[in-house]
């Protein structure tokens, strides 16, 4: 059977991924014509709704854009309304901080590994079909994710849309005492977080390469997670670096007249956030352990500053950063004084200001717009699935392009490695504040 | 005989309330052993069609669109359950109804006139019948799991109607509005978190929205008391379940 001549295949809505969002694809004589990662997300208006609101307001009403990384947009928020106001938060909050968002990234890469992402390569519907003939490696993956949500609860009050974050730290700051049995149930998690890499490391890889820029935050002498600096290595190894106040300035959001998406280019270039960017920018960072998970994943000496450029390998990365997210969170506890505050105060002060964090799906950026009493004029929020939606639909092109190439893949297929190149971005639709498009699509 | 199926929809939200489901880990292998999840994009690609036993509905109505799957979903659901501050009462997204919603796209999109969108964000409930409304934003997991198990034994959940002050004090927590006089929602928040806020040192925000005997009349002038002017305080109403506390204040 012959697949040549014009088909259009179409996933009326995706599975695994957050949010809402289908997948088109036009072939015509054997040429990926058009490749589409459609967002079909209500619009929520989060830019809209927060002017007029009152500046420590943010952090808990952005959490609500995306249940699943709501510690993204709280940190991000505090940062970009700190900024605003000229604080510098007591260091020993900003450890706390990051504790936290090490909660939020062992909880949420854990949740893309095992019950998003791995199913793609062992060939079932999901995590509970998986469980049936794996139910160890499920249920290993179910303990560390809830290591990950007993950071969040402690220090949050709740594993989704944590209470206790606020401008200049937290409401409430843990005992020394409280976090102990935390750093129990972490050790254990190490140990889960190493087998993770072992068993992702046996899956089968397809060969991919994306060209995109990669993109993400650096702090060098750490792994850049709720601070840093934008960072650009580009396909030919070069390396950049630009202030945050110019974000805007570097980050465009483009609106296609033919497509139904925006799409947003760095420099007028793609760029792909997540974790590739981050492994690829601060690997040489990551700690001991994590570099030697690198290394007997086959990733490469993070010392070295290698890259990964294969979209499918993306899954090992992240459990990489979930080795060094269980380790960093052990050396913050371990390190733990109770601050004498629980917060820094923030006063307001009209001006504007840019916040940005590693998300676990990449870079998350926030700038506020404040009058003199602190009401919020203008806001602005970049999530990272908005940006790496050109560099998805480029794999999209290109991985469907190979495999008609290679072997005249089939529609059903097509359709399946589509959506397994889509779930390597881990693309979470419910983050569309801004750069959702809701056109109906006539073919 | 087949065991119950179990499906999960999603209409405008953020996923963290059906994300509650997933954060179940210690119970979420023995329930899908005990009923067929059916219909759950989030977790599973397999998708079987209705009728099912239990449907749970995360998130408001905010399209033309969604405002005729819900009918759909209604008629492929046995029971169903709204989850969450947005399916119960149109989440933070409805406070679109209190402002000129052509603006909002015009403020956040380059094409307003691709967005298509309702001037509302309403419940589910404004549109079909709802067996049961499980508050939160997001919901609490043990509330979630006894409506689950509830249906799956044929009885209503067990929820207590009560306000997030009866939590407080069942949790031994000092009142933060006795003692240091700051603003908290609790007296008028429905109970379920386990009254995390003032446990940790601040207020109720309110996002269990208004528990089953709400007295606002009596609770602002408390507000005013705790520091907040007229517009602090509309404020403090008016996020996370800003419509169902509005029509508190319109009784
Ligand atoms: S109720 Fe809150 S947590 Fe639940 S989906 Fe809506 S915004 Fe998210
Ligand atoms: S105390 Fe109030 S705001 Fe805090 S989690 Fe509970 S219901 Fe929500």
């Amino acid at each position: 059977m012959t697949h040549r001549g014009s088909r259009v295949l179409h996933v009326g809505s995706l599975a695994r991924v957050e949010g809402e969002g289908a997948l088109h694809l036009s072939v015509h004589d054997g040429a990926v014509t058009d490749a589409r990662l459609r967002i079909y997300e209500p619009p929520r208006f989060f830019e809209a709704f927060l002017r007029g609101r009152v500046y420590t307001e943010p952090p808990d009403i952005t959490a609500r854009v995306c249940g699943i990384c709501p510690v993204a947009y709280q940190l991000s928020a505090c940062a970009a309304i700190e900024d605003a106001c000229h604080v510098t938060v007591d260091p020993a909050l900003r450890e706390l901080r990051r504790l936290l968002y090490c909660g939020e990234w062992i909880e949420s890469q854990t949740l893309h590994i095992y019950l998003l992402h791995a199913p793609d390569f062992l060939g079932c519907d999901g995590a509970v079909e998986l469980a049936r003939t794996a139910r160890a490696h499920v249920e290993r993956g179910l303990r560390l994710k809830q290591a990950g949500n007993a950071v969040l609860e402690l220090l949050g009050g709740r594993a989704i849309h944590p209470v206790n974050v606020r401008l200049g730290g937290f409401h409430r700051t843990p005992t020394r005492h409280e976090l102990k049995p935390l750093a129990e149930q972490l050790k254990r998690a190490a140990d889960d977080a190493w087998q993770t890499v072992s068993w992702v490391a046996g899956f089968d890889f397809p060969d991919a390469e994306t060209d995109a820029d990669l993109f993400a935050l650096a702090a060098p002498g750490t792994y850049a997670i709720e601070t840093g600096t934008p960072a650009v290595l580009r396909a030919d190894g070069t390396l950049s670096t630009f202030p945050l106040h110019a974000f805007l300035d570097r980050v465009h959001e483009e609106h296609l007249p033919h497509s139904t998406a925006l799409h947003s280019t760095l420099d007028g270039r793609r760029h792909l956030t997540g974790s590739l960017a981050r492994f690829a920018i601060s690997g040489r960072w990551l700690s001991r352990t994590a570099v030697e998970a690198a290394r007997a994943a086959g990733l490469g000496d993070p010392y070295e500053g290698v890259a990964c450029r294969n979209p499918f390998r993306s899954i090992l990365v992240r459990a990489v950063e979930v080795v060094y997210a269980v380790d960093e969170a052990l050396r913050i506890i371990d390190t733990y004084e109770p601050p004498r505050h629980p917060h820094t105060e923030v006063p307001p002060v009209a001006g504007t200001g840019h916040g940005a964090t590693e998300a676990p799906r990449g870079l998350l950026y926030h700038r506020y717009l404040l009058d003199s009493e602190g009401a919020v004029a203008d806001a602005c929020l970049v999530p990272p699935t908005a940006q790496n939606q050109g560099a998805i639909e480029d794999d999209l092109r290109r991985i469907a392009q190979a495999a008609i190439d290679e072997h005249d893949a089939s529609d059903e297929e097509l359709t399946r490695l589509c959506e397994r190149a889509i779930r390597n971005h881990d693309p979470c639709i419910s983050c569309s504040t801004h750069f959702l498009d809701l056109t109906i699509e006539r073919t | 005989m087949s065991p119950p199926t179990l499906a999960v929809f999603k209409l405008a939200s953020c996923d963290g309330c059906q994300l509650t489901l997933l954060d179940c880990e210690d119970e979420l292998l023995g329930l899908s052993g005990q009923v067929e999840i059916a219909h759950f994009l989030e977790a599973s690609s397999a998708v079987r069609p209705g009728p099912y036993d239990l449907t749970l509905v995360e998130g408001s109505v905010t399209t033309p669109a969604d405002a005729e799957r819900v009918h759909e979903i209604r008629a492929a659901s046995r029971h169903l359950v709204t989850i969450g501050a947005c399916a119960t009462a149109g989440g933070i997204q409805a406070l679109r109804d209190f402002a000129d919603v052509e603006e909002f796209s015009r403020t956040v999109y380059a094409r307003p006139d691709y967005i298509d969108t309702l001037a509302t964000s309403t419940p589910v409930s404004a549109h079909v019948d709802v067996d049961f409304e499980l508050r939160g934003c997001p919901v609490d997991r043990r509330q979630l799991l006894e409506v689950i198990t509830a249906y799956l034994a044929g009885r209503k959940p067990d929820i207590p109607n009560n306000s997030v002050c009866f939590e407080c004090k069942r949790r031994g927590t000092v009142c933060v509005t006795v003692a240091h006089g700051t603003p908290c929602l609790g007296p008028v928040t429905h109970a379920g978190c386990g009254a995390i806020c003032p446990a940790y040192g601040r207020g109720c925000y309110g996002c269990f929205g208004p528990s089953g005997s709400v007295n606002l009349p009596a609770l602002i002038p408390v507000l005013h008391r705790d520091g907040m002017d007229d517009r602090d305080a509309e404020r403090f109403l008016h996020t996370f379940n800003t419509a169902a506390f509005e029509k508190e204040l319109r009784r």
